[in-house]
């Protein structure tokens, strides 16, 4: 009896506190500006849109998603291509001196930012890599590269050796193997890691503050965190325009929660 | 057998050339690069002044600099805080989704809506919320009262707690994913067994659920406290550091050497001394998870 109390509370105190701090933002977007600059605030907003509109038309909202999109989906498109191969031939192929590999390659999923900002920055001033997008891809893939193998490898782990010695005696080498026969039966882990790497991608604010300096070119995130208003805070605006960059990650959640569950408790590097 | 092993090794390093280019240019070059770099003056605003090769003066003028060892101390502190908060509430959500009932499914996506807002949202969202007119806090506890409304990001004590508490929020449902996946391979028939000897609920949690989740809430604890050490987005967004350097964290004292300031080589030496904290946290990861992975089967 205790316990099933304890267990409502726990459930009640869990998606009370989860949810509760972003729906107040949610209802701040759907407020009229006299509503949100009300002292005392008010509980109830009066479902208005105008929050949204603005925040698309006059503060470069639309710009921030298409860049979004496209960093972060190239991201998960090259870190997967890079991924897979790399994660097969460290969990599937003889290689002397992998384990050392895969430590060096997990390891840098530990690296502060700030420790190869400098650099980072340094080259992509030589190579031309400033202020585009494909500039912060760069850097991107490489933090996500980690996260990706781990989750690849350890499914590739798991698959039986039969498959393999299979495709073998018809006279696959190892990149066929890894394709034809390995690559389908991933498709879970795949998918597992193509969606934590969206997300990782599609949150990503350091690099990207670095990296883009013109507001045509520049990701949500770092729109969200320059939010200006010519006097005052744009609070309404800011609130939709956080609704509007969380939104495609709440579908995320809810579609694939277990596929999420799964990758970021196999052992994930980074939230 | 033997004669396939060269061909297998040389396609294995051809799969493994792209990613290890990647690592090679974008991460470790660029770490033994802020090595080189915090060991000259350089100011980058200063061009006529070169980048003479000073040894380990930066080193020196940071362990006399009384800004850094206040950065040094609100990053210690951030760290000791929110991750100690982080793994009890962690393991609060852990055993509550982790238990069978009907839409566990749904509070897992609630649970995970925060780990999978941006930070950069999040810090806002907080930063409202603690807002001396409009925010959520006050309305909260003063309601009607306004003249008892509290500007909390104007308060060094405040702003410290307020950054914690949105790196709580953000960050506890990640340590309690990784504490539900140490739940889930203990075997039931353990539990079993203590209900027969007539242990209580309360009993089965501290001789058994506790012990057994330590190299869960140990991993918990790694992760957890080497991504505090990195913290950034939220004090960039909800405090800049301030009131009186009472958030300012290393990461952001860094970035403000290197990218506000021009001081590369100062800059330099302080994300080295982040990432050596951060490394020697990490030698512990490594050895306990990477090798799990190659030396035998996942469970």
């Amino acid at each position: 009896m205790t316990r099933r109390i304890l267990l409502g509370v726990g459930i009640l105190l869990t998606v009370g506190l989860s949810l509760f701090p972003f729906l107040w933002f949610v209802v701040t977007s759907l407020k009229t500006q006299k509503e949100v600059e009300a002292i005392p605030p008010t509980w109830w907003p009066s479902g208005s849109l105008d929050f949204y509109q603005s925040a698309l038309v006059d503060h470069h909202l639309t710009d921030y998603i298409l860049n979004s999109v496209l960093v972060a989906g190239s991201t998960t498109l090259l870190a997967l291509g890079i991924g897979i191969p790399a994660a097969y031939a460290l969990a599937r192929l003889r290689l002397p001196g992998k384990v050392w590999i895969l430590g060096a390659l997990l390891s840098i999923s530990m690296f502060p930012q700030l420790a190869i900002a400098g650099p980072v920055w340094q080259i992509l001033e030589r190579i031309g890599g400033l202020n585009t997008r494909w500039g912060l891809l760069l850097p991107y893939v490489t933090l996500t590269l980690p996260l990706a193998i781990w989750i690849l490898a350890s499914f590739f782990k798991e698959l039986p050796a039969e498959l393999e010695e299979a495709a073998r005696v018809d006279g696959c080498g190892p990149w066929q193997t890894m394709i034809r026969v390995m690559v389908p039966l991933a498709a879970p882990a795949i998918f597992t890691a193509a969606i934590l790497t969206f997300i990782y991608a599609w949150n990503e604010f350091f690099f990207a503050l670095l990296i883009l300096t013109q507001p045509e070119r520049q990701t949500l995130p770092v729109g969200i965190a320059l939010f200006q208003g010519e006097f005052t805070m744009p609070w309404g605006e800011l609130a939709a325009a956080s609704v509007i960059a969380t939104l495609p990650l709440v579908i995320l959640v809810v579609l694939f929660q277990r596929w999420i569950v799964s990758g970021l408790s196999a052992g994930a590097v980074k939230g | 057998m033997t004669s396939r092993a060269p061909l297998e090794h040389q396609a294995a390093w051809w799969m493994l050339a792209p990613a290890l280019a990647f690592t090679l240019v974008f991460a470790l070059y660029p770490v033994v690069d802020s090595f080189f770099l915090s060991l000259h003056r350089i100011f980058l605003g200063v061009p006529a002044l070169g980048q003479p090769f000073v040894g380990f003066e930066n080193y020196q003028t940071m362990a006399g600099d009384p800004v850094a060892r206040q950065a040094f101390l609100v990053t210690i502190g951030f760290v000791l805080v929110s991750t100690a908060l982080e793994l009890v509430l962690g393991l609060g959500i852990a055993l509550v989704i982790h238990e069978h009932f009907s839409g566990r499914g749904w509070v897992r996506v609630a649970a995970l809506i925060p780990w999978s807002i941006p930070t950069v949202v999040a810090s806002q969202m907080w930063r409202f919320i603690f807002n001396d007119q409009y925010g959520l806090a006050n309305l909260l506890l003063f309601g009607e009262r306004v003249e008892e409304y509290i500007p909390w990001l104007a308060y060094p004590g405040f702003a410290f707690a307020a950054i914690v508490f949105a790196d709580v929020w953000k960050t506890s449902s990640f340590a309690g994913l990784l504490i539900l996946a140490g739940l889930q391979v203990i075997p039931e028939e353990v539990y079993d067994a203590a209900r027969i000897d007539g242990a209580t609920t309360w009993q089965r949690f501290w001789k058994i659920t506790l012990p057994l989740l330590k190299p869960a809430l140990l991993l918990a604890l790694l992760f957890r406290t080497m991504d505090a050490f990195r913290v950034f987005d939220l004090v960039f967004v909800m405090t800049q550091g301030g009131p009186g350097d009472s958030t300012l964290v290393l990461q952001f004292y860094g970035y403000k050497a290197l990218f506000a300031e021009g001081r590369m080589g100062y800059g330099a030496a302080i994300s080295v001394t982040v990432f050596l904290a951060i490394f020697v946290l990490s030698l512990f990861y490594i050895r306990g998870i990477g090798s799990r992975l190659l030396e035998k089967e996942p469970a």
